[in-house]
């Protein structure tokens, strides 16, 4: 069984992201970029499935600028076998990801795809879904914990109030939360190995999609400032304050 | 706050940019790197040291190594770390693949290893000396050695010490009393006692193969008696499962200053067995044939300390508000500025940082001689790579780590008060440097070495390996206009560094004394004039990158002003240094010991 994986290449968790003056996006020159955290439990999860012989293929799908290729080759050295790089510098949105993930998964024909639930960048949480529609497969988002029973997936759903288990019929779409997984350190011998495994490069125009924006942003902006607080000097007062002020008691 | 990013973009601007390690090409080990591998080698160990060392600094200080009848338990966490580390292959990193390493260049190591310094010394410890114990079996061991305990070594299972120090002798090891007994099946039986053995006992591996110093029956006294053997805690077979446990104990622990998590034994032998490595009587000599790399490997603990004691202090700088800023309130809105406005902050900061990058330089163009002096197929090349590590060596030990010890004083300053208070980490920095400028050789000892054996051998040859290059850098730069301003004071110290050698070489011939006295503030004066140079160069590398369309123009004016800094306030050192040289030992003779 085959597995796909999407993964995308984003700003880094650590880095304090800043506005660009012109408010017209988030300040992207030198700014460290990193493997959306999310897909890089959606990489492990692959890698889990193949070390219990579930799996006999991890392919790693990317979409997005020239340096994606690092991104894939993060998965390639956590263990996934080859990557597919989708160039493009443009602005791409989540559904033309699907419908570009659609026309790739029509071609390597997976049982399985892994995604992360969302993106820290956009924090958009639609692709899977949407890849999910666009195949009409069977889809287990936010999942905590995935086992594969003969043809079925067991998938366990962080959901308000508590944890879901479905079980789905694969071909299947999974998002990934938090919590399936901690991803490995990828290995020294196996960084050495990625260097040597392929990646076949293609553009959104190779498959016929538009990728052309749907919404368009108008502005980004800092959240407002915290104001500096104020030293209140007894309990009474502070009580006043909460009543008649914030008009929270 | 205990703070650290690995510094990986100036990591890649200096061995891609300033020392283009593209050139290096020719060498075997440089043919499994290019830019992208290396940046993946660099992230993965980034994400390593800072999620998984970083967070056990502070506990491992606190709750230190605990000695139980002869067992040394490690603090929490550092056994399942350990494990991390050594599945990840970084315990053999640097190490030949016929032996299970990776096969990468010591240009490589030397950076994870800032890496791991800064994030966590005391662990770093335990792979550190391991590293020392493979590169000795590796050089003057006999094949069964080899094939026997450096498989062991490059996946982690056993560890490796150094077992040289005894009560009554550190420094002068000609003085040493444990003895090697021969035995009839080729073996020896070691019996003495050894102090400060790093790692000498630990829970992380399973083995622990101890390179002890010891004196045969029949040996000449003094330095030219001394032996080096294997003893392993556990003996095993030639396949290397473990059979017996060794007549070897660690008897106790230091309790100490800093590295706590590091353990520091007392060993006794009581007629232990042991392996003859390398010749008879020639211990001293094989311990010398690693000593460049592992003297390194301290001069990096220092700038490993460094970095990561400028990087809490810098943040906590641009948060703390005191006073305001001489010109005009940056923070009007704020009760006051952040210190960092302050030129007196600015100048320990800016101290601190323009050590950091210089010496960060110092140790790559270092390391890229190892590998050099170690692979390349030209024996001339490897000549001059090996006298430029002889040169080098006494003063990045020396160096790199008594400035560092200054340095993380001054980003302890930088927090006030807090500083003192141990939640915010910046003491526990001064206390784990401050071992750098005394094992593998004090500082002292290093400037011994500069002026006794190195400015000497071979009538200064050795000189020749820094100040040829020094010389015609400064010479193809001098009349270039956009840098003069560097290239000025750079050529004026290094006139102070000739002048200071070549006083010392005159009266130290006639009075050993004045060498030996002059000795600390010629070394230090050598320090300083070297990262002048690196500065130099690194000046002139950004200077042409700031013509280059797509280049990162903040970063490259940043590192030239960084260097005009350097030239401004640390460089004039060397005028203060060179008075002292030459105002000679007289006055450090006169008094009478008995007066002190
Ligand atoms: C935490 C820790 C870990 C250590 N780990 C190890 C280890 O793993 N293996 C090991 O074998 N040892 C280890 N050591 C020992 C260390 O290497 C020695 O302590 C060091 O070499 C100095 O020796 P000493 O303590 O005997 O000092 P001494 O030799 O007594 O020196 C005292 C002072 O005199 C000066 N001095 C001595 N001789 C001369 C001279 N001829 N000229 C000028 N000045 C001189 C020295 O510079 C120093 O300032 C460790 C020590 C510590 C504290």
């Amino acid at each position: 069984m085959k597995v796909l994986v999407a993964v995308k290449r984003v700003v880094d968790y650590n880095v304090k992201v800043r506005v660009k003056s012109d408010n017209t996006g988030i300040e992207l020159t030198n700014v460290k970029m990193s493997m959306n955290p999310f897909d890089e439990i959606a990489v492990e999860e692959a890698i889990r499935l193949k070390e219990a012989n579930k799996v006999s293929e991890i392919i790693i799908v990317s979409i997005g600028p020239k340096q994606s290729q690092e991104t894939i080759r993060t998965a390639l050295a956590m263990g996934a076998d080859r990557g597919i790089l989708i160039e493009t510098e443009s602005e791409i949105q989540p559904l033309s990801v699907a419908k570009l993930l659609k026309e790739v998964c029509d071609q390597e024909k997976p049982e399985l795809v892994i995604l992360g639930k969302q993106a820290i960048d956009d924090d958009a949480n639609q692709t899977g879904q949407m890849l999910s529609a666009l195949l009409n497969w069977s889809q287990g988002t936010f999942a905590s914990k995935l086992e594969i029973e003969e043809d079925k997936l067991l998938v366990t759903r962080e959901i308000d109030g508590g944890l879901e288990t479905l079980k789905l019929t694969m071909p299947s779409i999974i998002t990934t939360d938090l919590r399936l997984n901690e991803p490995r350190y990828a290995s020294l011998p196996n960084i050495m190995k990625a260097k040597k495994k392929p990646i076949e490069e293609k553009k959104p125009e190779d498959f016929g999609i538009d990728i052309s924006p749907r919404l368009t942003t108008l502005k980004v902006i800092e959240p407002p400032k915290r104001e500096a607080g104020v030293m209140l000097e007894s309990i009474p007062q502070l009580v006043d304050k909460l009543k008649n002020e914030a008009k929270v008691i | 706050m205990q703070k650290y990013e690995a510094p990986i973009k100036d990591i890649e601007y200096l061995i891609n940019s300033v020392f283009k390690i593209n050139n290096y090409s020719n060498l075997d080990r440089f043919k499994k790197i290019n830019p992208e591998i290396t940046t993946m080698i660099l992230e993965e160990a980034s994400k390593f040291t800072q999620n998984v060392l970083l967070p056990l600094n502070q506990s491992g200080d606190s709750e230190g190594c605990k000695f139980e009848e002869g067992d040394v338990k490690t603090p929490d966490g550092f056994k399942e770390a350990y494990n991390t580390f050594i599945k990840g292959g970084w315990s053999s990193l640097t190490f030949d693949e016929e032996f299970g390493g990776q096969g990468l260049p010591t240009i490589i190591g030397v950076i994870v290893s800032e890496m791991i310094v800064s994030t966590n010394m005391a662990f770093g410890m335990y792979p550190g000396l391991t590293q020392g114990a493979y590169k000795a079996i590796e050089k003057i061991g006999n094949s069964e050695q080899k094939k026997l305990y450096l498989p062991k070594f490059s996946d982690g299972k056993w560890t490796g010490t150094m077992n040289l120090t005894e009560a009554h002798c550190g420094t002068d090891l000609g003085l040493i009393k444990t003895k090697a007994e021969p035995c009839p099946d080729g073996s020896y039986l070691i019996t003495g006692s050894k102090i400060f053995i790093s790692a000498g006992e630990h829970d992380l591996s399973e083995n622990i193969v101890h390179l002890v110093l010891a004196r045969l029956p029949d040996a000449p006294t003094g330095i030219k008696g001394i032996s080096l053997f294997i003893v392993p805690k556990f003996l095993s077979n030639d396949n290397g499962e473990l059979t017996d446990k060794n007549n070897v104990k660690c008897l106790s622990i230091e309790n100490k200053m800093g590295i706590k998590a590091s353990s520091t034994c007392e060993m006794k032998y009581e007629s232990a067995t042991g392996y003859l490595l390398g010749e008879k009587n020639k211990g001293m000599k094989a311990m010398f044939i690693m000593m460049n790399e592992a003297r390194l490997g301290v001069g990096i603990q220092g700038l490993g300390m460094s970095e990561v004691a400028y990087q809490s202090a810098a943040e906590y700088t641009k948060d703390r508000l005191q006073g305001r800023s001489l010109n005009s309130p940056v923070n009007p809105e704020l009760p006051a500025d952040p210190i960092i406005v302050h030129p007196d902050v600015r100048r320990m900061l800016l101290s601190v940082k323009s050590f950091n990058e210089s010496a960060r330089a110092l140790s790559i163009w270092i390391a890229l001689n190892i590998d050099i002096a170690e692979h390349h197929p030209d024996s001339d090349t490897k000549k001059n790579a090996s006298e430029f590590l002889a040169l080098m060596t006494p003063i990045a030990k020396a160096f790199l780590t008594d400035t560092s010890f200054e340095n993380v004083n001054l980003a302890l300053q930088c927090y006030g008060g807090h500083g003192y208070i141990r939640d915010h980490g910046m003491e526990q920095f001064v206390r784990d440097t401050r071992i750098t400028q005394l094992y593998e050789g004090t500082s002292g000892i290093q400037a011994l070495d500069l002026v006794g054996r190195k400015l000497p051998q071979d009538m200064g040859r050795l000189l020749r390996q820094f100040f040829h290059p020094v010389d015609k850098f400064i010479k193809e730069n001098i009349s270039d206009k956009d840098i003069s301003d560097i290239i000025m004071p750079l050529a004026k110290s290094f006139a102070r560094l000739q002048q200071a050698s070549a006083w010392v070489a005159e009266n130290g011939m006639s009075n050993p004394n004045e060498a030996a006295g002059a000795s600390s503030d010629y070394l230090k004066l050598f320090g300083i004039v070297t990262l002048g140079y690196m500065w130099a160069m690194m000046a002139k590398t950004s200077l042409s990158k700031l013509n280059e369309k797509d280049s990162d123009k903040q970063f490259h004016q940043d590192k030239i002003n960084l260097s005009k800094f350097y030239m401004n306030k640390i460089l004039p050192e060397t005028s203060s240094l060179l008075s002292k040289i030459t105002a000679g030992s007289k006055t450090l003779m006169s008094i009478e010991s008995s007066n002190f």
